[in-house]
């Protein structure tokens, strides 16, 4: 049977938001990420489903709006549909916004290779009483199939599959849309012309029309003398005629289409309120932060004991078992206190994935964009550029990715300069153990003011990089994103969403930490004379030595600190990792861990107190990203000298805020 | 008159749409061309809008609505909305 199997390459392509990803996930059972905002999906990924003796390869690509190439996304997908390989197009159309989805549809269908129609989100089109002429809409489409699917529900899945499988095989539908005499003329004459330049050309008649368009990458990639036909652009009589078709297509297909969605009316009118939006947004992320801090410490103790129970258990282990002194050191020490204590904290990283993830799947998001709009029109840039900030709470590297989503390359540099200080998931781990350290009555409020200056600063910077630059011509009141209809949260989407994150932290904590965990260990035991008694002659102390001039003003003069802050580059969570691994606690989360880790750096520095903390904790939310921050705003931006900048601004700026606030408190305080 | 100048609530024919290049294809490929039907959702006093296009809401800034000419509203042209939905 194997090896007889027939092969077909689909791809999915729709406009943004419609559900692609979600069908992507039911039909291959991938776990990708999806939500409800427009451009989540940024990179084409591939899939496999079987289907009676046929394997199917599923690409889903970032969601378009139109086949042009203006932006990363429309350059991603077009140049996946355009691919040879590709046998079908299935395209996602949501019903619920069929008028403006058909656009696209028209758009593929020119193309001249099969295409199959998913009719998405028709649950949504009942509840609101509207009716789709399934018979009708294929007619008028040029016989295409249209299935009629629920991703979120996984219906129609089998129906979809079978039709691609089948209509693959009977080839594209003919000409659905003619442009009138004029128009046609050009395409034909321009048709004539592409098939004795390129014979083995496969989609001759989107290309002449594109070329009417005068499409800048068709253009240059089929280099031939238009003149004497193009004599100017047709790009919007052509769009207008796909629109006016569209109307035609709509009146006939779609009944009680006056029906309203006044349920996202009635929170609209809420939380884009023209002065309430900034402050309801405000609330809501504390109320994220809140959850995160309060409940996941609440949760935490069980962790905690599950951690001492197991290092225990293993230092027992290893004596009974007779190993060496120094295996168990780098086991218990090493291993179980720098790993360990990181997973002490899932609690809290669940809960923040969670909140976010509720945010993200319910239609907040581009709302978002929209109440932020003004604000952050005043540092040059579109209410968009807030999204990947959000982002950032969770992860900065996805977040540095989402950028892609923005207009200009300009817009794409600053944001994802000032990303990195949306404090992310793993510097979280540092603000609970810090606040709950040193500013036991107001743990939850320190620990949230690091969020707060975390924001603050990523404005301010934007804020003054746009008044230093010379030119205004930012992209100020461009902002252009489609609000989604608010839906309630799909289990399914949050759980794979929480999940995926998760295993990305314990992957994280096996790989990065782990590694970390022993270089950190080694550093500490190891000294140019071989294995020390003491970590003060260590390695680790002597590189630390040398940083505590520059860390002095900032009241972090201890080598302890300058090593745990180098070590944190790797994975931020490692700072305290280090501190664990530096004092040999096996559970920095538990109340006595954090006693001991007090008494510790009391020891060898009496006065560090709250403020010395404060700066710390200021300096890990501001200073250079992880090592895979760093590595994505490479690739993102192709530029090693913009990412050096980048770090090198950070540094500059962790440094200047830890020193102003240690230095002006002290002050205040007055000793 | 411009989309910008409009009033929440109210409906407003496209006259032409005077913006950048890459901006004008955006709004193309979304259905906002001329002879379109707007609708104002939304929107704050000096600044972004959202407005519903097409069945579609759209949140649109400053620059962009300033830069739509629509036709300026007939006595009662705030009912003549069916074609807006």
């Amino acid at each position: 049977m194997t090896g007889q199997k027939k092969q077909i390459r689909a791809a999915f392509v729709g406009n943004p938001n419609c559900g692609k990803t979600t069908l992507f996930n039911a039909v291959t059972g991938s776990r990708l990420k999806v939500a409800n905002w427009p451009g989540v999906t940024v990179e084409k990924k591939e899939g496999y489903a079987e289907y009676e003796d046929c394997s199917l390869t599923i690409v889903d690509t970032p969601g378009i709006y139109s086949l042009t190439c203006y932006t990363i996304e429309e350059k991603v997908t077009r140049q996946c549909v355009m691919d040879d390989d590709i046998d079908a197009i299935v395209n996602i159309v949501d019903a619920s916004s069929l008028e403006r989805n058909l656009y696209l549809t028209l758009q593929l269908l020119e193309l001249g290779k099969p295409v199959i129609l998913a009719l998405n989100m028709m649950d949504i089109v009942e509840e609101r009483g509207m009716e789709i002429d399934l018979h009708r809409l294929p007619e008028m489409l040029g016989g295409i199939p249209v299935v009629s699917v629920s991703a979120a529900k996984r219906t129609g899945l089998g129906i979809l599959l079978h039709a691609v499988v089948h209509h693959c095989e009977e080839g594209a539908a003919g000409n659905v849309l003619t442009y009138g005499d004029e128009i046609e003329n050009k395409i034909a004459k321009l048709e004539v012309m592409m098939r004795a330049r390129f014979p083995d050309h496969s989609c001759v008649r989107w290309h002449a029309i594109k070329l009417l368009e005068n499409d800048e990458d068709v253009r240059s990639e089929h280099p031939i003398s238009i003149i004497n036909v193009v004599d100017k652009s047709y790009e919007k009589e052509i769009i207008q005629m796909k629109y006016a078709y569209i109307e035609t297509i709509v009146k006939e297909v779609l009944f009680h289409k006056e029906k309203k969605a006044a349920f996202t009316d009635r929170i609209d009118s809420v939380l884009t309120h023209p002065f309430w939006g900034v402050p309801v947004f405000l609330v809501i992320m504390c109320l994220v932060f809140f959850l995160t801090f309060a409940v996941g410490d609440f949760l935490k103790a069980g962790f905690e004991e599950l951690l001492a129970f197991f290092s225990g258990r293993v230092s027992a282990l290893l004596v009974s078992a007779a190993c060496a002194p120094w295996l168990i050191s780098l086991i218990v020490d090493g291993i179980i206190a720098g790993v360990g204590g990181i997973l002490t904290f899932i609690p809290n990283i669940v809960i923040l994935f969670l909140a976010l993830a509720f945010l993200e799947d319910s239609g907040y998001m581009s709302r978002v964009a929209y109440v932020m709009d003004n604000l952050m029109g005043k540092a040059g840039l579109s209410g968009k550029a807030f999204l990947p900030m959000v982002l950032g709470f969770g992860c900065t590297v996805p977040a540095i990715m989402a950028t892609r989503a923005l207009e200009t390359e300009r817009d794409r540099r600053r944001t994802m300069l000032i990303t990195p200080f949306m404090s992310c998931s793993a510097r979280l781990p540092i603000y609970v153990l810090f606040s709950d350290m040193f500013f036991p009555s107001c743990a939850v409020l320190a620990a949230f003011s690091m969020y707060a200056i975390g924001m603050g600063v990523a404005i301010l910077a934007a804020l003054i990089l746009h008044g230093r630059e010379k030119s205004k011509d930012g992209t100020d009141g461009c902002l252009l994103i489609e609000l989604p209809e608010y839906k309630r949260p799909n289990g399914r989407t949050i759980g794979i969403y929480v999940w995926t994150k998760l295993k990305d932290y314990l992957e994280k904590a096996g790989t990065t930490i782990f590694i970390a965990s022993i270089i950190i260990w080694f550093v500490l035991n190891f000294g140019p004379h071989g294995m020390v008694d003491n970590a003060a002659g260590s390695f680790g102390a002597i590189i630390g030595r040398g940083l505590m001039p520059i860390l002095k003003p900032a009241g972090l003069d201890m080598w302890q600190i300058a090593v745990a802050l180098i070590s944190g580059i790797s994975a931020k969570e490692v700072v305290v990792s280090s501190f664990a691994v530096l004092f040999g606690v096996g559970n920095a989360n538990s109340e006595a861990g954090m006693a001991a880790i007090v008494s510790h750096i009391r020891m060898i520095k009496p006065d560090f107190g709250p403020l010395n903390a404060y700066a710390l904790m200021v300096f890990c939310l501001l200073y250079v990203p992880c090592a895979a921050t760093i590595a994505t705003v490479k690739k993102e931006s192709g530029s090693w000298k913009f990412t050096a900048k980048m770090v090198l601004f950070q540094l500059a700026l962790a440094w200047t805020a830890a020193v102003l606030i240690y230095q002006t408190g002290r002050l205040l305080i007055g000793y | 008159m411009t989309l910008y100048d409009g009033t929440a609530g109210a409906s407003y024919q496209v006259e032409g749409v005077f913006v950048e290049e890459a901006v004008t294809r955006r709004l193309q490929a979304l259905g906002i061309n001329d002879g379109t039907w707007v609708s104002i959702l939304n929107r704050k006093k000096k600044g972004a809008m959202i407005v519903q296009v097409r069945g579609t809401r759209l949140a649109l800034g400053r620059h962009i609505s300033a830069c739509i000419e629509v036709k300026e509203p007939a006595p009662h042209a705030g009912e003549k909305g069916e074609n807006a939905v």
